[in-house]
């Protein structure tokens, strides 16, 4: 499951930074990946429909999410735990 | 070159049916959003907005217009019946010939699309009403208000989203300065407070599910509003001989385009806009006493409208007053620039300038005087109103004392 949720966001989030897969790493911020705010909200709508879960975020207060967008690490860790709650 | 006054004012909107009810919400700093009352806001994550309340068509309209009037026509239609009582002109013959209408609307019918997708969608039928199309279609106020007035000179519907009555009242504007016509209806409209104009919305993530608290430091997104403004843009001279109430003068308008992003904001296309318009009008940035701001209360907007007025106003951006009016109505997205003139005439015209409720956290990076909370008096001489639309397009109005 866990690695399944990890496959799924660096898919998604390697299309969003047009790279592949293979490129991407846990520590790797969305800033560095070069996803900007409209890029940003793309993949969280994509997060979305691919675990079928609702993802709290507003742009207005991206540092007052519970959705932490930090890092690649960090997206997994709240996707991981929001596919958990909302399976519950 | 013609100078253009202000000669009638009408609206509805969440603040009040009427001019006087609107401008007594704001000297009040009363707030219209409110648990929005429409179909399926059970299945959306955002449930305020700055709703028209205690409307019923059937007491404005008959059923065969009922049946041709979207919302944001019906709207338009109330909003004009009061400007076009208050300027009391008839239209026949050459002048009627010569004057015009022209608003702004950025999605036009909305409800009309919505429930007609519904229908043929969600429910199956193979069927719409007939006059679907001419009820939806963007330019059907302003066709409608043509139609009801006699107005026959040029006539147009603007979108430019957020900015599209600003643009619509430049239009008109320029065609009274430059001759081409004595008299124009002019100012916007707005209805999208429905399922799928919420849910549409809904996905760029920029709203807020609580308030609109523009400028303030825990600000977290705008809430959208409806209902329309209508103005009578009038000839100085015509106005004057036949001894009609002048509301205020419309002195000058500047429009740009920032040319790079489709949704954020640019602080030097805002401050180009605002800079234009204070020339246009032949003043100096001194001279403006109040900005009535975009303000939506997102985060990108209003620290990059903060630092274009820095930019523009240097040091008497200390001095002068800059208030959302947004916090109250909401976004009216292309009919926000009409209604939220209303606060420019009254602060030129009764010295009481509106107020940006909801201000709860002083924001270092918005240190304005955003007149918060309260509204104030203060005699001002000149005003601006800023629009600035997704897309890039700005629209800024400069307005001075009668």
């Amino acid at each position: 499951m866990a690695e399944d949720v990890q496959e799924k966001i660096f898919a998604i989030i390697a299309e969003q930074a047009v790279l592949e897969p293979a490129d991407i790493s846990m520590e790797q911020s969305l800033d560095e990946l070069g996803i900007d705010s409209l890029g940003l909200v793309e993949s969280i709508f994509a997060i979305e429909e691919a675990f079928d879960i609702d993802v709290p975020f507003n742009a207005n207060e991206p540092g007052k999410s519970e959705f932490d967008v930090t890092t690649v690490a960090s997206i997994v860790t709240a996707v991981e735990k929001l596919v958990a709650e909302q399976a519950a | 070159m013609k100078r253009v006054v202000i000669t009638g004012a009408g609206t509805i909107n969440a603040l009040g049916h009427s001019v006087d009810e609107t401008l007594a919400a704001m000297r009040e700093g009363r707030c219209g959003i409110g648990e929005l009352d429409i179909r399926d806001v059970e299945r959306l994550s955002i449930r305020i907005g700055g709703q028209v309340r205690g409307f019923s068509p059937e007491e404005h309209f008959n059923r065969q217009q009922i049946s041709l009037f979207d919302r944001f026509t019906q709207f338009t239609m109330i909003a004009a019946q009061e400007a076009l009582d208050q300027a009391g002109l008839d239209f026949t013959g050459e002048m009627a010939a010569r004057a015009g209408v022209v608003l702004g609307t950025a999605g036009g019918g909305v409800n009309t699309w919505d429930e007609n997708y519904r229908s043929v969608y969600e429910e199956g039928k193979n069927r719409v009403h007939p006059f679907v199309v001419p009820k939806l279609m963007n330019n059907a106020a302003a066709s409608h208000v043509s139609m009801r007035w006699n107005l026959k000179g040029p006539s147009f519907t603007v979108a430019t989203a957020c900015a599209s009555s600003n643009h619509a009242m430049g239009q008109a504007f320029h065609m009274i300065r430059a001759g081409m016509s004595d008299v124009m209806v002019t100012g916007g409209s707005e209805s999208m407070l429905c399922f799928g104009g919420i849910k549409a919305w809904e996905g760029l993530r920029v709203m807020s599910k609580d308030a609109c608290r523009p400028f303030s430091a825990n600000r977290n997104g705008m809430v959208q509003g409806e209902g329309a403004a209508i103005f009578v843009f009038e000839e100085r001279e015509h106005a004057s001989a036949r001894g009609a109430d002048i509301l205020a003068e419309v002195a000058g308008f500047a429009m740009t385009s920032d040319a790079s992003d489709i949704v954020m904001p640019s602080r030097q296309g805002a401050a180009r806009a605002m800079a234009g318009a204070i020339a246009d009008a032949g003043l100096a940035p001194g001279q403006i006493g109040y900005i009535n701001a975009h303000g939506t209360g997102t985060a990108a907007n209003d620290k990059t409208e903060c630092a274009a007025v820095a930019d523009v106003f240097g040091a008497h951006a200390d001095d002068l007053m800059i208030s959302s009016t947004k916090s109250m109505h909401g976004h009216l997205i292309g009919g926000t620039g009409a209604v939220e003139l209303l606060a420019c005439i009254m602060a030129l015209r009764d010295g009481i300038i509106a107020p940006t409720i909801g201000y709860q956290e002083p924001d270092p990076e918005c240190a304005l005087d955003v007149v918060p909370n309260q509204a104030r008096q203060a005699r001002v001489d000149a005003v601006l109103s800023n629009a600035f639309a997704f897309g890039g397009l700005n629209a800024v109005l400069a307005l001075r004392r009668a």
